[in-house]
């Protein structure tokens, strides 16, 4: 649709605008201006310069020390659950009834764990994996084999991993599933009349057309999980000693534990930065992919 | 190539057990001859796109039989049936290039490798397509992209019918000729059974040799373009084909004559005594009707509109409260108000309850 | 052709797989603190519904719940009243650095909770709406709002220009048109918005708990302090958690229509 030039549309998006600045810039200004000072308490600043920065990443110091360590651990979480959540998210949308009640019935089932408050799904997981009042611990402690998130630094990830892809492949799932809904049958139909078997139909035809509903999963499971905080704290706490501590975490710990404004500043700056990377690699690949698909189909279904 | 027959074949997307009235298809017993170019025409719902999918296997009859040269087919797959189908928009696989969608059927058959590039090159070059080969299919225009999709029709040497379902709607205008001129050369090259359906009347008479009309689901009637056009054996397809359509006004009609509005209209048949209760109507093509100068003899009429076509003119008139077209001669002035109209008994038809009446010579 | 085999066996597995936890927390919140320590029971053997009297009747409990519902019902008010005229700008106009707001509004949905919290804190303090539901409401506007300027936006775009020209062509003001004719266009789109506001913010909780203290306390910050005298209240915390599911549920079985046929708009 040609969209015309007006700049009068600025008055449309001004509450917009207003709202999200309200909300993000100020606060961020305030993060700059604290990533760059440093204090003796009682509202004491001096100017720190880029000292807080310096030491961020300088794993000798004890915050650049945490900070990577963190940092480390979010990768390895975030690159575990994607090679889990999506492949098993494809499978889930390939499995949907086609029609019928059922499909509804599964719609919901599915989205359950999407609108459960995410300290509840830590709640959920806590109880669920202790071995004294938990049916999992319980069963799998009872089938011999030891298993304690608490104490247990393997077992804490384990069980982190599970919830979250308890969590959250349905989203996953779902979007696949909207992408594979809006393949107009004359596809499948062409693809019999042509012959094809039920992999060259997953490869040629589904693949392709989940191509962008795959990516904008993939990028905001990236995203989410590299920001996650809830549900490993709830379960876990950080621990066993600080095992599960992902970078949100101990940013928390350092702002809100220690109130220590300028460290934990300049962390957030820097965390905030790797997200608005991904987040630009993000909104290029969706924009290029819109511009890249072919003109509009006439009679999709 | 196959002949295709269709024995008693109905549908109802309601269940078998619907009323028949209320089915998709009402029952159907028709012979495709081989190597035919046949169009499905009709108005959108009059159950043509269920045919066709009937034929190529998409949809299950609820009941009836299908034969393919003889043999029955019903219970068969799609694949298993050898057609090939396009439709209405362009259905390409997106991660291949023109020829490896070319190639596609061929190489789920497991056909020799040497043999499917033979083949494709063939087909491509049937259909101009050999400069793209090698480019990315979704980067062609929606013309080419049909283009393609029914050459992975036609590049399997043993499909046995070729199904178009109103494969032009997403192509432009300037295009659309070329396309169809190309379809009608290839009919000719390759002698293959090809079913077009069509809701555009142009479209249909100027592919086919056989044009089926469908009609709430019937097969109202099945021939040549000039058998449809000068001998509608339903009132539906003489208000279909032609443009503007045929006339249909009530009459009464007995032996030589029909009375229209107390005015007597010579006919060219003896239709003795017709059913008593049924609607009967005349039919006569704006063509064949002329209008004259207001005189006692002629049935009369009101003059609405003229519409000027460049190299014939219509007059849109009234009679009574039926609605009429009738052709202007040319150079005749047409008077402001009434005027009288000419028919020509040859053309005139008389339809018993919207279905043609064969009278005595 | 377009499912796999043993596509039921997946799927039955699947939602055992989802259900089963729930259903733990279901089962446990129906049991009394006894049965929960002393026995491994796959339902309650001595059932009771003290759990949820206590809920109900307990105003610290309750008023958690209340709580956190109203600021997810500002929220989605006010994200969706404030998206509506931007998307509509959006979709039909080009204008100068529209593609640098819209991308920055992105990056915004896509920020970490964590690096806003301290910021947050100190800001609703310093404007005095610090432990109210505007404060949270607003906060989540952060979230909520990009996100439904997303997807209204797609929706808008689903309505073909034309309708908004013969509008205006037949005498329709600006705010007329907009009220009448494109609302009730995109209404299963407001639909798909508002569920998906109502879903982040309802979930949410590090910014929750952050800018609240006594009296605009959420539910999930009530939930952490189930520690009694005689050790953890299992079956207490059980019952809420079990009450914090029900809302989700009762919105995702309204709208699941809608849902479906948004995903089939192919705007998510």
């Amino acid at each position: 649709m040609d969209k015309t030039i007006n700049q009068k549309a600025w008055f449309l998006v001004l509450p917009v605008f207003l709202v999200v600045a309200f909300s993000a810039i100020l606060p961020l200004m305030t993060v700059v201006n604290y990533s760059m000072q440093d204090t003796f308490g009682n509202n004491q600043f001096f100017w720190n310069g880029v000292g807080w920065f310096k030491e961020l990443l300088d794993p000798s110091t004890d915050l650049g020390g945490r900070f990577l360590a963190s940092l480390g651990r979010n990768l390895l979480f975030s690159a575990i659950i994607l090679a889990i959540e999506v492949p098993l998210g494809i499978v889930v949308a390939l499995s949907m009834p086609r029609q019928g009640w059922t499909v509804a019935a599964c719609l919901v089932i599915l989205a359950l764990p999407l609108l459960i408050p995410w300290n509840v799904v830590g709640t959920i997981w806590q109880i669920f994996g202790r071995p004294d009042i938990g049916l999992l611990g319980y069963t799998l402690n009872s089938l011999g084999i030891d298993y304690n998130y608490v104490s247990n630094e393997f077992d804490a990830w384990a069980t982190v991993i599970v919830m979250d892809v308890w969590h959250w492949t349905s989203l996953v799932a779902l979007l696949c599933y909207a992408g594979l809904k809006s393949i107009p049958d004359a596809y499948y139909q062409a693809a019999q009349i042509d012959g094809a078997s039920r992999w060259a139909v997953f490869k040629a035809i589904q693949l392709p057309k989940m191509n962008r509903v795959l990516l904008i999963a993939v990028l905001l499971r990236f995203m989410d999980s590299f920001m996650i905080y809830t549900e490993p704290f709830v379960v876990t706490g950080g621990g066993p000693g600080n095992s599960t501590t992902f970078v949100s975490i101990e940013l928390v710990k350092i702002a809100l534990g220690q109130f220590d404004l300028g460290k934990a500043a300049a962390l957030s700056l820097v965390y905030n930065l790797i997200i608005l990377i991904v987040c630009w690699i993000f909104y290029t690949v969706m924009t290029n992919a819109g511009t890249e698909r072919p003109e509009k189909q006439g009679a999709a279904s | 190539m196959a002949r295709i027959d269709l024995v008693d074949l109905a549908h109802s997307y309601g269940g078998n057990d619907a009323p028949v009235e209320s089915f998709a298809l009402k029952p159907v017993t028709m012979t495709w001859r081989q190597g035919g170019a046949y169009a499905l025409l009709g108005p959108s719902g009059c159950g043509k796109t269920t045919l066709l999918n009937l034929i190529s296997g998409i949809v299950t009859p609820s009941r009836g039989k299908i034969l393919f040269d003889g043999a029955d087919i019903t219970p068969l797959s799609t694949q298993k049936r050898n057609i090939a189908q396009v439709f209405q928009f362009p259905v390409i696989y997106d991660t291949m290039t023109v020829g490896e969608n070319l190639a596609f059927p061929l190489k789920n058959r497991g056909v020799p490798r040497a043999e499917i590039d033979t083949r494709v090159r063939q087909i491509a070059d049937l259909l101009d397509l050999t400069p793209n080969l090698g480019r990315k299919a979704t980067r062609l225009t929606a013309d080419a992209k049909q283009k393609i999709s029914l050459g992975r029709g036609l590049v399997r040497s043993d499909v046995a019918a070729v199904l178009f379902d109103e494969p032009l709607t997403v192509i432009d205008p300037e295009l659309k000729w070329q396309l169809r001129s190309k379809l009608k050369a290839l009919h000719r090259e390759l002698d293959l059974t090809m079913i077009y359906v069509t809701h555009d009347q142009t479209e249909a008479l100027t592919f086919a040799d056989t044009v089926v009309v469908m009609h709430d689901g019937r097969v109202v009637q099945s021939g040549t373009p000039a058998e449809l056009f000068d001998k509608p054996e339903h009132t539906f397809v003489g208000y279909f084909i032609g443009s503007p359509g045929m006339n249909i006004v009530p009459a009464k009609v007995s032996g030589h004559e029909a009375r229209i509005d107390g005015h007597v209209i010579g006919l060219h048949r003896n239709y003795g005594v017709l059913p008593a209760g049924a609607n009967i109507e005349i039919g006569v093509r704006p063509e064949f009707v002329n209008v004259a100068a207001p005189a006692s003899g002629l049935l009369s009429a009101t003059i609405e509109r003229i519409d000027d076509l460049g190299r014939v003119r219509f007059a849109r008139v009234r009679i009574g409260d039926a609605k009429f077209a009738a052709r202007v001669p040319p150079g005749f002035s047409v008077p402001d108000n009434d005027v009288g109209l000419v028919f020509d008994p040859a053309h005139v038809h008389v339809y018993a309850d919207s279905r043609l009446v064969e009278g005595v010579a | 052709m377009n499912t796999i085999p043993g596509r039921r066996i997946i799927m039955v597995v699947f939602l055992i797989f989802l259900l089963l936890p729930i259903y733990w927390l279901v089962n446990m919140s129906f049991k009394t603190n006894t049965e929960i320590v002393t026995t491994m029971t796959l339902w309650p053997h001595q059932p009771t519904l003290e759990n949820y009297k206590r809920i109900f009747t307990d105003e610290s409990w309750y008023s958690g719940y209340i709580n956190s519902l109203t600021y997810v019902l500002i929220n989605t008010a006010i994200s969706i009243s404030v998206a509506l005229p931007a998307a509509y700008a959006f979709s039909r106009y080009r204008f100068l650095g529209d593609k640098h707001l819209f991308f920055w509004l992105l990056s915004n949905r896509m920020a970490p909770a964590a690096v806003f919290a301290l910021p947050f804190f100190n800001l609703y303090s310093a404007i005095n709406l610090f432990d109210t539901p505007w404060a949270v409401a607003l906060a989540h506007c952060i979230f909520n709002v990009p996100l439904a300027v997303w997807i209204l936006e797609g929706f808008v775009s689903g309505v073909p220009r034309e309708i908004d020209e013969t509008a205006f062509l037949d005498g329709y003001s600006f705010p007329r048109f907009f009220v009448k004719i494109l609302v009730p266009l995109i209404a299963s789109g407001i639909g798909v918005a508002a569920f998906f506001c109502f879903m982040f913010s309802w979930v949410e909780l590090l910014l929750a708990r952050t800018l609240t203290s006594v009296n605009a306390k959420p539910i999930s910050a009530i939930m952490t302090r189930t520690v009694s005298a005689s050790g953890m209240d299992w079956g207490l915390l059980a019952a809420a958690g079990v009450l914090t599911i029900i809302p989700g549920a009762l919105v995702i079985w309204f709208v699941r229509n809608y849902i479906a046929r948004g995903f089939a708009l192919g705007r998510v």
